[in-house]
C-alpha cells in the first residue's frame, strides 16, 4: 500500500468543468416558480426608523410582496443569535434580520422586496418610503471611547464592546532590566472580502416534504444550519444547507447573515423558492469586513537586540454589531510573540463599536495584524540599534531545539499556544538566498546612482492552523467500484476535491478519478465545522486518510476470506484486490462492496458489518504551527509616492505538502492579498459613517499589472500533531506580507527618515511623509 | 409595460431569436435568457472583467453591453471555447496545467479576454500578458498561474507556426 499521490503535483479534478463554464454557483441554480428578492438598506449610518410605507412598491407590476420587520410577526421578531458567546463581551449587539426601529450602519437590511425578477425588485426599492430620524454616528475608533463620543446604538452605555488581554511572563522585570525601551504607534487597516462571487442565497421551504433548504455561498454550512434552526426554533433535521460552488470566501462568508434568515422567511411567506444575489454595491456595505486597529506598543531589549518584553494597548474596530464574537481581537493577540522567543508580553485590547459594517475575519483574521505588530517592533529595534533586520531576527527566533515551544499565549478555546515544529532561522536563510538579500546593497547603490530608490524588507511569521475539533470524512465503496467520499467542509477554491481524492485513492488503492466527491451539504454528512483558519488540510486530511485505511482493512479482510488467501499476501491496485504471486486470483472492491450490501434474503458474511464504508473524525491533536519568512524588494518614486514591488520571495513551511501545486497557489494568492492590504485596499467612511469607496474604481484591488512574480520555496517540517504531518497553508502568504512591504518602503526612503504608521500606504500619504522628512532634514 | 425588442443573435455558433427588455444587459440575457451560466457577473460596473465575452471576436464586458446591441452579431462565451466534443482549448488546458484557477469565478472572463488577446498578440512578453488581464480581477491566484498559462500557450503556438 502507499500514499502514492501524497506530495505529487496532481492537476486539480475540479478544474475541467470550471474551465468549460459548467460550475454551479448559487446564481446558476434556477427552480420552478422561483421569485427574486432585493433588499432595501439603510442610507444613514445611524437613525431611528419612524415609519415605513411600502404601499407604492407593492403596487408595482411584478412585485409580489414587500416584507419589513413588522410583517414577520411575534415568532420572528427577535435579534439574531450570538454564534460565539464569550464572557469578555460586555455589551452584545446582534442585528434583526430586518431592522426594527433603529439602523446602525449604512447597508443594514430594512425591507425585502419579492418580485418576478431581480430588476423589478430593485425598481420597487425606490418606491419604499422610510421616515428616518438621523442620529449622530461614531466612526473613528481613536475617539469612540471619549466621554462625548456619539453612541453607536441608542441604548449603549458606552462604545466599549469588551476588553481582552494577553499577558504572560514578568513584564515589569523585562522592562526594568532592559538596556533599551523603544515605542511605536501605528494604525492597521485591512479591507473587505471581495471574493469575485458576491454572496447569494436561494431558500425553498417545503413544510410537508424536505423542510427548509438553503443554497448559500458560504464557508460554514453547518454553522448556518444550526444558527438558522436555533433562530427559527426548529429542528436542525428540518433545515438543510448546501454550499454549491463558491466563488471565493476569504473569511466573510464564514458567518451567518441577516439575508439568510430574511430569504428563508420570504420563501416561507411566499410558499415558493426565493433567490437573492448580492450586487457589488451591496457587498461593499453589507458583507462583513475587517478594517481598523490602532496599536501603541513598547518593546524592551538588550543592547544586542534581544527582545525581552512587549507591552501596550490596542483599539479594535468592531463595527456596529457582533456577528462573530471576539474572534478577531482574539486572533490578533494569539500570534504574539510571533516567531520569536519573547519571555514577557502584556497587550490589552479595547473592542469598540462604530456605525460601520460589522467586523469579521478576512484572510488570516487577526493574525496579519498581530504579526505586523511584532514585526514592526522588531524593525524598530533593528533601526534604533543599527542591526541588520535579518540579524535581529536571528537573535530572537524560537530555535528548533526549543520545540515544542510554549509561548505563554492562549489559543481560541483557552488551550496554550505551543509551536509544534519548525526551523525559523533556516527558513529565513532560504528566503534571504531566494531574494539575493546579500547582494541587495549593491543593487540599491546602483539604482541610487540612477536616481532610483530601492528598498528591501524582511518579515517572518508563524500561523496557528488546523483549529479543532475535527472535520470528518466518510469513505464508501459502491457496487461499481467507485468510491463515494463525503465531508462537511465547503470549498471556495482550495482544491479540496483533489486533495482528498489523492489521500483516499492512494490509501485505498484506486485511481483519483474513481473518487466521487461530495461536500458542504448538511444532508449528506452528519456534522462539519467550516473552512476557516487554514484548518481543512490538517483536519480532513487525517480523517480521509483514516477512513480510507479502515475501508482498506475491511476490504482486505473480506477479500482474504473470499479468495482463501492470507491478508498479508493481498494488495489493492486500481480497485482490484490481488493475491501476490497468483495473478489470476483477484476480486474487485466493487464486488466486495456488493457482498456487504446484499439484496433481500441474502446474508452479510459473518464477522462483518454491513456496507464497505468507514467514517473518521481523526484530526489534529492541537494547532499545527506553520511558519514563513518573506523578503520584499520595492522601488519608490519619492516624487509621486508610487511603490512598485519588484521582487517578492517567500520561504514557507506548512509541514508535509499534500499537493505542492495547490500549496503554491495558496501562498502566491495569499501574498497578493497581503500586498493589497499593504498598498491598495482601503474602505473609507466619512465622519458621518457614509462609505466613500463603493466600487472598484474607488476601492483598489491588486491587479496583474501591479503584482510582482512571487518566488516561493518550501521546507517540510512535519507536524507531530496529525497522522499526515500536515499544517495549514491558506493564510501563510497573507500574514507577513504587509510588514515586509512597509519595511521595504522605509528602507527605500531612509534618507527621508520616513516612518510609516499606517497601511495601506497610498501615494498621497507617502508623499506627505517624504515631504515631512525633507522639511525636517532642512531644519 | 416593459420596453422590449426582438433580436437575433448567434451565440457559440447557434442562432437565437429572442424578445428582450431593452434594459437587459448582455450578461443577464446570456445567463438567464439562454441559461449560459458560465459567464459570471462579478461587479456589474465594468471593472472586474468576470463577465467578459467575445462579440464578433472582440473581448467585451457583458455587464456594460445591452442584449439588444448584439442584434445581428456573434457572441462567444466560455461555453464556446472548447471543441464540440468537449476537448478543452489549448488555453483552457494551460490554465489547468498551471493552476490558473482556484474558485473558478473569474476564470471565464480570463479565458475569453486572453483568447482574444493571444489571437492578436501571438508572441507576448510577461508584461504584455499582465497588462492584457489588468481589467480582470482575480482574488484567489495572485495571477501567476494565469500569466504562466498564457505564456505557455503563446510559446506552443509559436513553435507550431
Amino acid at each position: 500500500m502507499g500514499v502514492r499521490y501524497l506530495g505529487a503535483e496532481v492537476q486539480r479534478m475540479e478544474d475541467p468543468r470550471l474551465l468549460a463554464g459548467h460550475g454551479r454557483y448559487v446564481d446558476d441554480i434556477t427552480m420552478e416558480g422561483m421569485l427574486h428578492a432585493a433588499f432595501l438598506r439603510a442610507p444613514m449610518a445611524h437613525a431611528k426608523i419612524r415609519s415605513i410605507d411600502s404601499s407604492r412598491a407593492t403596487e408595482l407590476l411584478g412585485v409580489h410582496r414587500v416584507i419589513t420587520h413588522a410583517d414577520l410577526g411575534a415568532k420572528y421578531s427577535h435579534r439574531m443569535n450570538q454564534l460565539y458567546p464569550a464572557p469578555v463581551i460586555e455589551q452584545d449587539k446582534t442585528q434583526y434580520p430586518l431592522a426594527k426601529d433603529e439602523v446602525c450602519y449604512v447597508g443594514e437590511t430594512v425591507a425585502v422586496v419579492v418580485a418576478d425578477s431581480r430588476a423589478i425588485a430593485e425598481d420597487a426599492l425606490a418606491l419604499i418610503e422610510v421616515d428616518y430620524e438621523a442620529l449622530p454616528a461614531v466612526v473613528n475608533i481613536r475617539t469612540a471611547l471619549d466621554d462625548d463620543a456619539p453612541l453607536a446604538h441608542a441604548d449603549l452605555s458606552s462604545n466599549l464592546m469588551g476588553k481582552m488581554r494577553s499577558s504572560f511572563g514578568d513584564i515589569e522585570d523585562s522592562f526594568e532590566k532592559a538596556d533599551h525601551v523603544f515605542s511605536a504607534a501605528f494604525m492597521q487597516h485591512r479591507g473587505g472580502c471581495h471574493s469575485m462571487e458576491t454572496r447569494g442565497v436561494i431558500a425553498r421551504d417545503d413544510p410537508w416534504g424536505d423542510g427548509l433548504t438553503l443554497w448559500t455561498s458560504a464557508q460554514s454550512p453547518y454553522l448556518i444550519r444550526r444558527a438558522l434552526a436555533t433562530w427559527l426554533d426548529e429542528s436542525e433535521e428540518r433545515v438543510r444547507v448546501i454550499a454549491p460552488d463558491v466563488g471565493g470566501g476569504f473569511g466573510p462568508k464564514a458567518g451567518f447573515y441577516p439575508e439568510e434568515i430574511a430569504i428563508s422567511l420570504a420563501a416561507r411567506i411566499m410558499k415558493c423558492p426565493v433567490k437573492w444575489i448580492e450586487d457589488r454595491r451591496e457587498h461593499f456595505v453589507s458583507t462583513t469586513t475587517q478594517r481598523d486597529q490602532h496599536w501603541d506598543l513598547e518593546v524592551a531589549c538588550t543592547a544586542e537586540g534581544k527582545i525581552l518584553g512587549l507591552r501596550g494597548k490596542v483599539t479594535h474596530e468592531n463595527g456596529a454589531y457582533v456577528p462573530y464574537g471576539i474572534l478577531l481581537p482574539n486572533s490578533s493577540l494569539t500570534p504574539l510573540p510571533g516567531a520569536y522567543s519573547i519571555p514577557a508580553i502584556d497587550v490589552s485590547v479595547d473592542i469598540v463599536f462604530t456605525n460601520t459594517v460589522p467586523n469579521s475575519p478576512v484572510r488570516g483574521a487577526g493574525r496579519p495584524c498581530g504579526i505586523y505588530a511584532v514585526e514592526r517592533m522588531v524593525q524598530v529595534v533593528s533601526r534604533e540599534l543599527g542591526i541588520d533586520p535579518a540579524e535581529v531576527r536571528r537573535r530572537n527566533y524560537v530555535r528548533s531545539d526549543q520545540m515544542p515551544y510554549e509561548t505563554g499565549a492562549k489559543l481560541r478555546g483557552g488551550a496554550p499556544c505551543i509551536y509544534d515544529s519548525g526551523d525559523y532561522e533556516a527558513l529565513l536563510e532560504k528566503a534571504l538566498d531566494l531574494s539575493d538579500y546579500n547582494s541587495f546593497k549593491e543593487r540599491q547603490a546602483a539604482a541610487r546612482a540612477e536616481g532610483r530608490y530601492l528598498g528591501i524588507g524582511v518579515s517572518s511569521c508563524i500561523e496557528d492552523t488546523g483549529m479543532g475539533p475535527y472535520e470528518g470524512t466518510t469513505v464508501r465503496v459502491e457496487s461499481s467500484g467507485k468510491v463515494a467520499v463525503r465531508t462537511g467542509a465547503a470549498s471556495q477554491g482550495q482544491g479540496h476535491h483533489t486533495m482528498i481524492a489523492m489521500i483516499v485513492a492512494g490509501n485505498l488503492g484506486v485511481k483519483p478519478e474513481d473518487i466521487l466527491f461530495e461536500s458542504a451539504d448538511t444532508a449528506k454528512f452528519s456534522h462539519g465545522i467550516g473552512t476557516i483558519g487554514s484548518r481543512v488540510a490538517a483536519n480532513v486530511g487525517p480523517s480521509a486518510h483514516d477512513a480510507a485505511s479502515q475501508v482498506r482493512e475491511k476490504a482486505l479482510k473480506l477479500a482474504a476470506e473470499v479468495l482463501e488467501a492470507s491478508e498479508a499476501d493481498l494488495d489493492i491496485e486500481d480497485g482490484l484486490v490481488r493475491v501476490n504471486g497468483a495473478p489470476d486470483l483477484s476480486i474487485s472492491l466493487g464486488e466486495l462492496a456488493v457482498k456487504l450490501t446484499p439484496m433481500s434474503a441474502m446474508r452479510v458474511p459473518t464477522g462483518f458489518d454491513p456496507v464497505l464504508e468507514a467514517t473518521s473524525f481523526d484530526g489534529s491533536s492541537g494547532a499545527p504551527i506553520a511558519c514563513g519568512s518573506n523578503v520584499a524588494e520595492v522601488e519608490v518614486d519619492p516624487g509621486t509616492g508610487e511603490v512598485k514591488v519588484l521582487r517578492y520571495s517567500v520561504a514557507h513551511d506548512c509541514g508535509v505538502m499534500i499537493n505542492p501545486m495547490v500549496v503554491h497557489g495558496q501562498i502566491v494568492g495569499g501574498v497578493v492579498h497581503g500586498i493589497g492590504n499593504a498598498l491598495f485596499e482601503r474602505m473609507i467612511y466619512d465622519d458621518q459613517g457614509q462609505p466613500l469607496t463603493m466600487n472598484y474604481g474607488e476601492y483598489l484591488l491588486p491587479l496583474a499589472s501591479e503584482m510582482p512574480r512571487v518566488d516561493v520555496t518550501h521546507m517540510e517540517t512535519p507536524s507531530p500533531l496529525n497522522s499526515l504531518g500536515v499544517k495549514g497553508a491558506g493564510e501563510g502568504g497573507t500574514i507577513p506580507a504587509a510588514a515586509a512591504i512597509v519595511a521595504a518602503i522605509e528602507n527605500a526612503l531612509e534618507e527621508f527618515s520616513v516612518e510609516i504608521d499606517y497601511y495601506p500606504v497610498d501615494p498621497q500619504y507617502l508623499t506627505e511623509l517624504i515631504d515631512k522628512g525633507k522639511v525636517q532634514a532642512a531644519e | 409595460m416593459a420596453d422590449t425588442r426582438d433580436i437575433e443573435v448567434t451565440v457559440n455558433g447557434e442562432s437565437h431569436a429572442a424578445n428582450v427588455e431593452t434594459r437587459t444587459s448582455l450578461g443577464d440575457f446570456l445567463r438567464h435568457g439562454l441559461g449560459l451560466t458560465g459567464t459570471h457577473m462579478g461587479c456589474e460596473h465594468g471593472v472586474c472583467g468576470a463577465c467578459t465575452v467575445m462579440v464578433d471576436g472582440e473581448a467585451v464586458r457583458s455587464c456594460l453591453m445591452l442584449a439588444v446591441q448584439t442584434n445581428g452579431h456573434e457572441v462567444t462565451t466560455v461555453e464556446g471555447l472548447a471543441e464540440d466534443d468537449g476537448t478543452l482549448s489549448p488555453l483552457q488546458e494551460a490554465f489547468w496545467k498551471h493552476h490558473g484557477l482556484q474558485c473558478g469565478f473569474c476564470t471565464p472572463g480570463m479565458l475569453t479576454s486572453l483568447t482574444a488577446f493571444l489571437r492578436d498578440n501571438p508572441d507576448p512578453s510577461e508584461r504584455d500578458v499582465r497588462e492584457a488581464i489588468s481589467g480582470n480581477i482575480c482574488r484567489c491566484t495572485g495571477y501567476q498561474g494565469i500569466v504562466d498559462a498564457a505564456l505557455d500557450v503563446a510559446k506552443t503556438m509559436q513553435k507550431g507556426s
